[in-house]
């Protein structure tokens, strides 16, 4: 059965959700699509979106950046003490000025001297992971509320909002209506469920995150439409061949880096300003690494970039705020295997059929036999999501021709 | 015979090498130095602090101690790199190792040597297993190693915490001392001086002596190598490139899994959160960095690390934030790897114009 | 003698020189070439062809000289200058982007924006309208990757011509076309220079420049040696300017051919996921003392069939080496069965270029030189060395670097590296690719003497005189399958070409 594009996109999106559905009706663990979750995974998911932004911008230019993380926590520091200085606006300024000098650092060693584009990212990040210790000796030890791991807390927030009409938002100082809540509080199949999503996305959402998201349709339109853009991907798919056409390939593989820093560090700042109210050490928790495998599995696009992070955001909403329901996944996991089994079966593709029918058994198992996973082991819940789902992409992956291959002026053959 | 441009020209090619780090060692420290001036520390009173406590006997011998575990990480790493894989998942697969190597240790009974060689292979083992997860990973569905090994670290502290809350915690001491059952005399590794210098580090030298032998000198480092420097040459000329990718990562994780031995048989004769140390994952990787992936240095960037390690504590009594002793190795990472890369470069050219004069004075001549 | 006419040349190059590190590629070139005509320049590989037209196109500048264009000194820092200047450079290894689209590929560098944004809807209907005086028909939406070989030179030629260009330099254009292709090319070439274009034509292939030209400048050694018309001279006369001496005469051939079969390849098929399957049920026999010669464009199968045969592909089908069933062995096996390869691309394939030479010999026979699991090092020395004098591989010693030597001598090290080690059968792809005429010559001798002594060899060549000259038998592979079989001495170009564009099946 062979389905329009628009069709499976639907389809796609849907299922999940009705699954899910399922899941909450059959076990009452409400947790798994409520608005509380969403709107955490929402939160968590722009770090991880814009880690990946940024790995798509650096690598669509040529350069492989692994240095997100170091980039990243850059950010955060800058944005922490940026907000307690001066305020969160200028605090998120700050902290993309701080991901935009890794990225210096990175371009620098890459583009001009051609070390290792690994090492060099390697190496920033354990100079960003200790520079930024010695950063917070000078600068925060001996402040209230500040020490060697964390900054003093900033001085005012963010400011919040919900939108109008459809989450209960003010319009004019007249609170309006709040039909999705209304909806998600009706249990109703799919559509309660749909409306928790939904209002989740919508409601107590911050402008840092509108911005961080609003880097989405930025970045495609800017690669994919401009004459920047043009030019900046031929860097990252066949720099001779730019170059012969008089493209500064090394400029805008700077221009790339600069602009990978500065996502990184934005999504560094919306950690420390947004989702928390401080800098404090380990905050990115590897946030920049699984950055980059949502870049993978986008496909180097900005659209798969953001259902990769959504899909990790949720992870760790999940982890954060619906602790105690992750036993409740292993009936979501059973149930959407045994529809890929269903689906094997029609496909005639017996190997993902067995698959799917020996996960399905396990994770039936897993549901009814485990009480509660520890949480110890939900800790690592994001982890393991990127690792399984790294290993299931099965998408033909179209990564920039030249992507991680040192370039000299004036190399062409 | 070509002329020698300038003296550079007419050192052998380790020499070179050498001197470019040493100069890169320098100009990090200025580089650091400039960072103390502007936040308003004398780096000359640094750097003499640091000079003077370090070359005491006892610092320095406190100084090859803190090299032992950067040296087998480093080590590790080594090879690793030496293939072209990038394994960052020491620092996960050494502390798991850790764990399980404790444990193992302090329920067996068995004489003296022999206990602790077995402890020595379990944790060997236990870090190869968790490497193999990675080299699973990437020879059956291609995941890039960096980003596998770096999500294997998280999972395996979840997977550690799990494991020692539930299992190996011991609480007979009343809850105060968060550690496995601690390790009878006869799974102990003595110190060579007391209190200073523990026998692990014999165990380090060891291991980068056979790092040496395998890598540089055997078919199979061979084979390793020329997989790390062209691999599709290498495929074609009959070397299985699945086979050494697992191969490479588990020789590195097993030796991973020996980084801890010196806090676990040598010092705590026990495994815990606080008790073992972190960090030496990525620290080893900066050793292998400084040290070329090079035996002799890996001993020496160990040791400089070690040197700069063993002056922190002094540093933090004198007014300077002890931190800065990791910024400080950090930016010589950074600058060595710049400063090689356009050495190298630089003495690559020079080897070809060399070669192709040579060639036309042998045509005249001729 | 100086011409008299009224408009100033198109191009003219007055004592040009250029040198790089260890090598002076161009000395003292003067050439002047007129408007609206097509100006061949003929050399051997390594002449400084490539090097001139880099300086031309504005890749590099020249240690002396003057080029001048349309009558104006000109001094190119860079291909924009270039490109200003009216000048287009269509290069011999095309210079695309893969994963970008037609459209993407032609108007990267020159692209209509207004404030940045790009003018898809412009672009497209200028090309259309390139594409109509060309006399050729593209959808410039598809990814290049889609493209067969004839259509990317198209994509390059308009890439040019979209630039403005009035004096096009075209580098080997004909080295990857058939020619039936190569027709079509140069019916292209003729309109666009009834139009008033200029074409720069670099070519090693006498009989198509004699065709096309209408004056031909020739290049030996870095420097001009004299610029003819095509009506003033014959190919011999031609191809000894090029080469300065005497022809070597082709060898009479001797049949050496017995009866044991060595290599035996029975519906050997390489699939491919939702496509033409690369090798499609090829099936040959290669007997002891035979060389069996491999013709077709690159790209319809070649290389792939070789990766089969070495067993770095996944294929069904049978292989036999000297009897052996190899079918579903490694390459180490089937290396330790007789098999030897000479690789495609030496770099990509067959060196480790910051490797030592003796190290780069010993990658694919190390067990050879091991003991007790570690490498007899002077063992390995002297093996290399031993290679390096049988087949004249020119360098200080064995210690240098791989990368320190042309790209002629590592072939040769390459090859001798391949030959010491006695295989029962050799596959062997381009063996003399870039290599000079000289050295050509003796590693053809060191074949045929192995040939003599029972090797079997499979040769894949695009260079028909080698492969003509060599061979016993030759097989023609189009689109993955074999689609003729037929001696040398049947064998006309144009007949092969048929055969290499799958117009005819038959044997």
């Amino acid at each position: 059965m062979k389905l329009s594009r628009r069709a499976r996109l639907l389809v796609l999106f849907a299922v999940p959700i009705a699954l899910m559905s399922i899941v909450r009706l059959w076990s009452g663990e409400d947790a798994l699509t409520s608005s509380d979750t969403i709107g955490a995974s929402l939160r968590l998911s722009v770090p991880i979106l814009l880690a990946g932004l940024a790995g798509l911008w650096a690598e669509r230019s040529g350069v492989l950046n692994i240095g997100i993380e170091g980039m990243m926590i850059f950010g955060t520091w800058f944005g922490g003490w940026g907000a307690w200085q001066f305020g969160p606006w200028v605090g998120l300024a700050f902290a993309v000025l701080g991901g935009m000098l890794g990225g210096l650092i990175h371009a620098i060693a890459t583009v001009r001297f051609n070390v290792d584009q690994i090492i060099s990212g390697v190496v920033l990040n354990l100079l960003a992971f200790f520079g930024v210790r010695y950063m917070s000796d000078l600068a925060f030890v001996g402040q209230p509320g500040g020490g060697v791991s964390q900054s003093p807390p900033q001085t005012s927030a963010i400011p919040r909002f919900d939108v109008p009409f459809i989450s209960g938002g003010e319009l004019f100082g007249w609170k309006s209506p709040n039909i999705l809540l209304s909806l998600e509080d009706s249990g109703w199949f799919f559509i309660g469920d749909l409306a928790g999503i939904l209002y989740g996305l919508t409601n107590n959402l911050s402008w840092g995150t509108v911005i961080g998201v609003a880097a989405v349709p930025a970045t495609f339109w800017i690669l994919w439409r401009t004459r920047l853009g043009l030019r900046l991907r031929s860097s990252g798919e066949s720099p001779t061949a730019a170059e012969t056409l008089g493209v500064d390939v090394i400029r805008l593989r700077y221009v790339g880096l600069l602009v990978s820093g500065g996502l990184a560090g934005y999504a560094g700042g919306i950690l420390a300003i947004v989702a928390s109210s401080y800098y404090r050490q380990g905050q990115t928790a590897g946030r920049g690494y699984i950055g980059l495998a949502t870049m993978i599995f986008g496909n180097w696009r900005p659209m798969g970039v953001l259902g990769g992070a959504s899909l990790f955001g949720y992870t760790e909403g999940v982890k954060l705020v619906a602790n105690d329901a992750i036993s409740t996944l292993f009936l979501f996991v059973a149930l959407a295997a045994v529809l890929l089994a269903v689906m094997a079966v029609v496909n005639r593709t017996t190997t993902r059929g067995i698959v799917a029918v020996f996960v399905s058994v396990i994770a039936a198992y897993a549901y009814l036999a485990i009480e509660d996973v520890p949480q110890s082991l939900t800790q690592s819940l994001p982890y393991l999501a990127t690792l399984i789902v790294l290993a299931t992409a099965s998408q033909r992956l179209r990564p920039p021709a030249m992507a991680g291959v040192p370039y000299r002026r004036g190399e062409s053959h | 015979m070509a002329k020698n441009r300038n003296v550079i020209d007419a050192l052998p090619r380790p020499v070179v090498t050498l001197l470019s780090s040493l100069v890169a060692i320098l100009l990090a420290l200025g580089i650091c130095g400039l960072l103390l001036l502007v936040t308003g520390k004398d780096p000359i009173a640094a750097y003499r602090t640091i000079l003077e406590t370090g070359l005491t006997g006892n610092k320095l011998l406190e100084m090859l101690k803190r090299s032992t575990p950067l040296m087998l990480s480093a080590s590790a790493v080594a090879i690793g790199f030496k293939m072209n894989l990038f394994n960052i998942g020491v620092e996960g697969q050494y502390l798991f190792a850790a764990l399980i190597a404790a444990e193992f240790a302090s329920r067996i009974s068995a004489p003296p040597v022999l206990h602790v060689l077995l402890t020595l292979m379990v944790a060997s083992a236990a870090g190869a297993f968790w490497a193999s997860i990675a080299a699973m990973l990437k020879v059956t569905r291609g995941i890039n190693e960096v980003i596998s090994t770096i999500m294997l670290n998280f999972i395996s502290l979840s997977v550690m915490q799990w494991l020692f809350d539930n299992y190996m915690r011991d609480d007979s001491d009343g809850g105060l001392r968060v550690t496995t059952t601690k390790i009878a005399p006869s799974g102990q590794v003595p110190d060579i001086v007391d209190g200073r210098l523990n026998g692990v580090w014999l165990v380090a030298l060891f291991v980068v002596f056979c790092y040496w032998l395998i890598v540089f000198r055997s078919k199979f480092g061979f084979r390793l190598r020329s997989s790390g420097l062209n691999s599709s040459a290498a495929q074609t000329s009959g070397i299985a490139a699945n086979r050494m990718i697992v191969v490479a990562m588990l020789l590195s994780g097993a030796i991973a899994g020996l980084v801890a031995m010196q806090s676990v048989v040598g010092e705590e004769y026990a495994y815990g959160p606080q008790a073992t140390p972190t960090g030496f994952g990525f620290a080893g990787i900066a050793v292998a960095l400084l040290g070329r992936n090079h035996p002799v240095g890996i001993v020496a960037a160990a040791m400089l690390f070690g040197f700069l390690d063993s002056t922190s504590a002094v540093l933090q009594l004198s007014g300077i934030p002890n931190s800065i002793v990791k910024v400080i190795q950090a930016v010589v990472v950074l600058t060595v790897v710049i400063v090689n890369e356009a050495t190298a470069r630089y003495m690559n050219r020079r080897t070809a114009e060399q070669t192709a004069a040579a060639l036309r004075a042998d045509k005249v001549g001729a | 003698m100086p011409e008299q006419r009224a408009d100033t040349p198109a191009v003219e190059l007055r004592n040009i020189s250029k040198g790089f590190p260890g090598v002076i590629a161009n000395r003292d070139i003067s050439m002047s070439v007129e408007r609206g005509t097509i100006h061949a320049i003929v050399g051997e590989n390594g002449a400084g062809k490539s090097t001139l037209m880099k300086t031309l196109y504005g890749l590099h500048r020249p240690d002396s000289g003057t080029v001048a264009v349309h009558g104006q000194v000109v001094d190119f820092r860079s291909p924009s200058d270039a490109i200003e200047a009216g000048i287009g450079m269509v290069h011999q290894h095309f210079m695309l982007a893969d994963n970008l689209t037609v459209l993407e590929n032609i108007i990267l560098g020159a692209e209509p924006a207004k404030a940045g944004v790009i003018n898809a809807r412009e672009a497209g209907r200028k090309i259309a309208e390139l594409a109509k005086s060309l006399g050729v028909e593209i959808d410039v939406n598809s990814p290049v990757a889609e493209l067969g070989v004839g259509q990317r030179q198209r994509v390059e030629i308009l890439k040019v011509l979209y630039r403005g260009a009035k004096t096009l330099i075209l580098d080997e254009p004909t080295a990857v076309l058939v020619p039936q292709e190569v027709d079509e090319l140069f019916d292209n070439l003729r309109r666009l220079v009834a139009a008033g274009t200029t074409v720069l034509f670099i070519s090693h292939k006498l009989d198509e420049v004699l065709a096309i030209s209408n004056r031909v400048t020739v290049i030996r050694q870095g420097t001009t040696v004299g610029t003819v018309t095509p009506a003033e001279v014959t190919r011999r006369q031609l191809a000894e300017m090029m080469v300065g001496s005497d022809l070597p005469q082709p060898a009479p051939r001797t049949t050496q051919v017995r009866e044991q079969v060595r290599l035996e390849v029975k519906n050997l098929t390489v699939a491919r996921v939702g496509q033409r399957d690369s090798v499609h049920d090829v099936s040959l026999a290669v007997r002891s003392g035979e060389i069996l010669g491999v013709a077709g464009v690159e790209g319809n199968g070649q290389f792939e069939l070789c990766s089969a045969l070495l067993g770095r592909e996944h294929s069904t089908g049978t292989v036999a080496i000297d009897g052996n069933d190899v079918s579903h062995a490694s390459v180490r096996e089937r290396m330790n069965a007789g098999l030897a390869y000479v690789p495609f691309d030496r770099q990509r394939e067959g060196l480790m270029l910051t490797s030592s030479l003796w190290e780069n010999n010993l990658l694919g026979q190390e067990e050879k030189f091991t003991k007790f699991g570690f490498v007899n090092v002077g063992a390995a020395r002297a093996a290399c060395r031993a290679v390096i004098k049988r087949f004249g591989v020119l360098t200080p010693s064995e210690e240098v670097p791989a990368f320190a030597l042309s790209g002629g001598n590592q072939q040769k090290l390459v090859v001798g590296r391949t030959m010491s080690m006695n295989p029962a059968v050799l596959l062997a792809a381009h063996p003399t690719r870039g290599i000079d005429v000289g050295a050509q010559a003796a590693v053809w001798e060191e074949v045929r003497q192995a040939r003599d002594a029972g090797l079997a060899v499979l040769l894949v060549s695009a260079d028909l005189d080698e492969l003509l000259g060599l061979s016993d038998r030759v097989i023609v592979m189009f689109e993955g399958a074999i689609v003729a079989e037929l001696l040398p001495r049947e064998a006309t170009p144009e007949l092969l070409g048929t055969y290499m564009t799958g117009a005819k099946v038959g044997s």
